[in-house]
């Protein structure tokens, strides 16, 4: 196995030559995995291989934790004040941002998403979140609490020690600035596995974790699959703590695995069904951009996707005849090409997966609007594909799809759109589209989501906490919110004056 | 017309370098509008030689200063800048700030005298941290969102930018004081109308080309320097400044409040002299206390609002440690801030040479005895060595009265109660310092004593990421850490009623 793989970018948006290093990144060298394992990595454009990389099991997911415990105790953790590791986040941000145009490359070429929304979205959005927890780093503040002149009491808020970060392959580098920035800002160490499917600019920011100063050991970016390391991360006995973001299905094995092994604290970003809520008083021509934007954005690959649209009856019509026309202008295309807005599916088991529930969407008696079929017949492509005449027990209302298909159903009054939205197991997020300011609140305060998008979707801000209700998730990531998930408090109490 | 810029060659280091020295408004460096206002004349208290002039800003200056940090605030500035915006330029300023940083020790070091290794490594490297510290708080002011009536109300505070805010700094730690106040009041999203001392002008005004560099928008930041009846009275009087926040002598202090007071009641945050104590209990480690001691007199040449300059020491260690902490005091060498061998500057002026050396002769007159120093130095420089006197008591001018430099009183003390009460014996209440080996003693002195900064087991050394000010005629308001944004901000609790039908009349 190559120790490197090389790539040409020759493209109409992006041209130059990406060197990725293969190997398994632990204690700051490349080494290969104790059982020499390896996985392929496809182009989901046209199905290729596109190279092979080291593939982790749990002997070196356990070589990973000695060697994050040892740097935590030697050069990590509480050694290394807060301004420190603020400014080695800073750095890093520097370099990504140097970098910026190859890591888009890579990622679009591995995930197949467009490359001029890789440049903002995925690697502009990771140097925006290296940066605002770089700030956070010599801020993280504990309290001293009155209880009486004879004891002093005081709060401090210490780094747990080792963390473990499962990361999907959606949105693959931002996913990652998400679990490395808040947990290296607090003080921990880390070994994280990227997606079996999407490892490249995981493994591609290793010499950028070097350059940027911080000491062997501190960051460990273990490759694997999922069902081996992620599954050895989160059974492993030195790891306090997991940070896991993928499918509902999998996060219950994690946390299983947690509670089995050393009751390591867990945090689970998950999966959602999220409603958006269109009600008849829109600004119509907004209204469809932002609902388009809520399910097709990512091909639809989103865990907020908002999947569920519920149209009030009065603009119903007009609503999906805009929708409608707005979907079918949706370019398809290779994801170097400048005006492409749309990619591949990320995998061979994903575009099944997703065919499957169109299929189903057919056979339970839904209304193909547009779409429904393969786009090509090369590749992952699928069709932007609106279903019309949902039931509340159809699997593509209940279940999620994580594909471009979006299922619509009409509504009355706004409690009837409440009640049915609240109707599924999951609780991530939700839109609301009015321009009643008073309904807007009312309704964005019933729906039992983590985040509430009114007159928006899918816009996140690294300043705001970002998390699931119901079995969309455990912890809030983003904002100030997620230094929580990465600090254990101590209660010191000093006897000042007590005696018994 | 007075020239903008001003060449300066400085010998120990053969660097010669031009400096602005006009107004620095709309990052446009020009000259006073008034043409009767005499230039300020820069001087090195080493050599007692001018190194420069500079303009100096008289009201009308100061009223177009303000205008554009309205202006700035209105357009560019203010809620017209996200605070990932000014976290950037706030940490582009700050790169900056360690791009010129041996020049910039150089010309601090020419100006206010204290030695350029200190001035580059403490002063600019602490300052060039600050930046670093407030950028990272600009894109993190948040308020809260406040249950009410859940039907009803949604209730969240909003917190604001407070607006232009003038700003006073001191000549003691001349670029450190400037980025104590430009790093809070920029993150917040507030524009500065900024008056250095007088004395010291020269870094502020080669700061204010790095803000220019550094991409802020014209009128964020404006530098008037300007005497401090002129320039200073006028900021504290304007109806247009909305905070005025200011470092210095207590005196001036007041007289900045009262103009706040009788204008339009702008924001006022103070930041003024002390009297602080340290405590030698006898379970101190009595050599780390002498270290600490020295260090908290001597540091500065004692030009430090929290000099350690009464020190009290337990009876049955005194003479164990002076015997201690007068060689060491001796130790330090005062000399031109260029010589390797100096630990210590010369005091900024001669007029603060002289009212040194008036407390020299009083504490002598009224009966204080000389464990150190006493000897004028002849020749040129404002040099003054380190000076301790023994045998103190609490009536004596050198024991109430700040004098800003290198004289250390000394006092002693039986118990635990009179040290405290000794300590708090002061109109001041800025720092302190106590040193013991017993935990509870620790706990319960520091407890007691009425000192905005308590230091235990060590003193002089503050972290951006601690708060800073003091209690009493100390002053008003904190600096460093999160408490500074509260300086910056004003809350704005906002009620949105979403369900409630008003019945009329009641």
């Amino acid at each position: 196995m190559s120790s490197t793989f090389t790539y040409n970018f020759d493209t109409p948006t992006y041209k130059g030559v990406s060197t990725v290093p293969t190997g398994l990144f632990i204690n700051g060298k490349f080494v290969d995995p104790v059982e020499k394992g390896t996985l392929d990595v496809v182009n989901p454009v046209n199905g290729k291989v596109l190279t092979s990389v080291a593939a982790g099991t749990a002997a070196d997911i356990e070589i990973a934790a000695q060697a994050a415990k040892k740097a935590y105790k030697e050069r990590w953790g509480l050694k290394v004040p807060g301004t420190e590791r603020g400014k080695m986040l800073n750095k890093l941000a520097d370099l990504l941002e140097a970098n910026l145009d190859e890591f888009a490359a890579l990622e679009a070429l591995n995930v197949g998403k467009a490359f001029n929304m890789a440049r903002i979205m995925d690697v502009g959005g990771a140097v925006g979140v290296l940066r605002y927890y770089a700030g956070w780093a010599d801020k993280i503040q504990g309290k001293t609490i009155e209880t009486n002149e004879l004891k002093m009491a005081y709060t401090r808020h210490e780094p747990i020690g080792v963390v473990g970060a499962i990361i999907p392959w959606n949105f693959p580098l931002a996913m990652l600035s998400w679990k490395i920035a808040p947990a290296l800002a607090a003080g921990n160490t880390i070994v994280l596995k990227p997606s079996e499917l999407t490892p490249l600019t995981a493994l591609r920011l290793c010499p950028l974790l070097v350059e940027a100063g911080f000491p062997d050991g501190v960051i460990n970016i273990v490759s694997g699959y999922g069902s081996i390391a992620g599954q050895a991360i989160s059974e492993n006995m030195i790891i306090e703590k997991v940070a896991f973001t993928g499918s509902t299905l999998v996060g219950r094995k994690v946390m299983e695995a947690a509670a089995k092994s050393n009751l390591k604290k867990v945090t689970l970003e998950l999966g959602g069904k999220s409603p958006s809520i269109i009600f008849d008083d829109v600004d119509l021509e907004q209204a469809v951009k932002w609902v388009g934007h809520g399910i097709f954005l990512n091909h639809g690959q989103a865990c907020t996707a908002g999947s569920r649209i519920f149209v009030q009856e009065g603009i119903y019509d007009a609503f999906m005849k805009k929708f409608a026309e707005h979907a079918s202008s949706l370019k398809l295309g290779d994801p170097f090409a400048p005006d492409t807005y749309q990619g591949p599916q990320v995998s061979q088991g994903q575009f099944e997966r997703i065919m499957g529930y169109i299929k189903s969407g057919k056979e339970e008696g839904a209304t193909v609007h547009i779409g429904g079929e393969r786009h090509g017949d090369e590749g992952y492509f699928i069709q932007p594909t609106i279903f019309t005449d949902c039931k509340p027990d159809m699997k593509i209302v209940r279940e999620e799809i994580f594909g471009p298909v979006a299922a619509v159903i009409k509504f009355t009054t706004e409690e009837e759109a409440i009640e049915q939205a609240n109707d599924t197991l999951y609780g991530l997020a939700c839109s609301v589209f009015t321009k009643d300011i008073n309904r807007a609140i009312r309704v964005a305060h019933s729906i039992e989501a983590g985040t509430a998008w009114v007159n928006c979707s899918n816009i996140p801000d690294v300043g705001v906490p970002f998390g699931g209700f119901k079995q969309s998730g455990i912890g809030r990531e983003l904002g100030e919110y997620a230094l929580e998930n990465y600090t254990n408090v101590k209660a010191v109490h000093i006897n000042t004056g007590m005696c018994l | 017309m007075a020239s903008l810029s001003a060449r300066i060659v400085i010998r120990a280091t053969n660097r010669e370098l031009e400096i602005p020295t006009g107004l620095f408004i709309d990052n446009q460096f020009v000259p006073s509008v008034d043409s009767a206002s005499e230039p300020i004349q820069a001087v090195n208290p080493s050599t007692e030689e001018p190194i420069c002039s500079v303009v100096a800003g008289s009201a009308k200056d100061i009223d177009i200063a303000v205008a554009a940090a309205r202006k700035a605030f209105n357009t560019t500035w203010g809620k017209n800048v996200t605070g990932f915006e000014r976290s950037k330029l706030l940490n582009k300023l700050a790169d900056l700030m360690e791009r010129d940083q041996d020049i910039l020790a150089e010309v601090e070091s020419l100006n206010n005298g204290k030695p350029v290794k200190i001035a580059r490594d403490f002063d600019i490297g602490d300052s060039i941290q600050c930046l670093r510290y407030y950028a990272g708080w600009a894109d993190k002011i948040t308020g809260q969102t406040i249950e009410v009536d859940n039907k009803t109300k949604l209730a969240f505070t909003k917190h604001d930018p407070i607006g232009v805010c003038g700003q006073i700094i001191p000549w003691n730690y001349p670029i450190n004081m400037w980025a104590w106040k430009v790093g809070p009041a920029l993150a917040c999203g507030c524009t500065i109308v900024m008056k250095p001392s007088e004395l010291t002008p020269l870094t502020a005004l080669m700061l204010s080309k790095l803000i220019a560099e550094a991409g802020f928008p014209p009128g964020v930041v404006n530098t008037i320097p300007s005497l401090g009846s002129v320039g200073g009275a006028a900021l504290s009087a304007h109806m247009g400044v909305d905070k005025v926040a200011f470092t210095g002598s207590t005196v001036t202090g007041r007289k900045i409040m009262e103009a706040a007071a009788k204008s339009n009641l702008k924001k006022v945050s103070l930041e003024l002299g002390g009297k602080s104590p340290q405590i030698v209990f006898e379970s101190a480690d009595l050599d780390q206390a002498a270290n600490w001691a020295c260090l908290g007199i001597l540091y500065n040449t004692g030009q430090d609002c929290t000099a350690g300059s009464r020190l009290y020491v337990q009876d049955t260690v005194y003479d164990k440690f002076i015997s201690l902490l007068v060689p060491k005091a001796k130790e330090l060498v005062i000399g031109d801030g260029f010589d390797e061998k100096s630990g210590g500057g010369p005091v900024v002026s001669k007029t603060q040479f002289d009212k040194v050396w008036r407390y020299i002769e009083s504490g002598s007159a009224q009966g204080a005895k000389l464990a150190l120093g006493g000897q004028k130095r002849p020749g040129k420089g404002f040099f003054v060595d380190p000076t301790i006197f023994t045998d103190i008591n609490a009536n004596m001018d050198i024991v109430r009265d700040e004098i800003f430099g290198p004289v250390l009183s000394v006092g002693r003390f039986k118990t635990e109660e009179e040290a405290i009460s000794l300590a708090n014996d002061t109109s001041y209440g800025l720092g302190a310092g106590l040193h013991s080996n017993d935990a509870n003693q620790c706990m319960r002195v520091s407890s007691a004593l009425e000192a905005g900064t308590v230091w235990v087991n060590q003193y002089n050394l503050l972290n951006n990421n601690v708060p800073f000010g003091g209690k009493k005629q100390s002053g008003i308001g904190r600096e460093l850490g999160s408490y500074a944004l509260e300086e910056y901000t004003s809350v704005k609790a906002v009620h949105w009623n979403f369900g409630e039908k008003l019945d009329w009349p009641l």
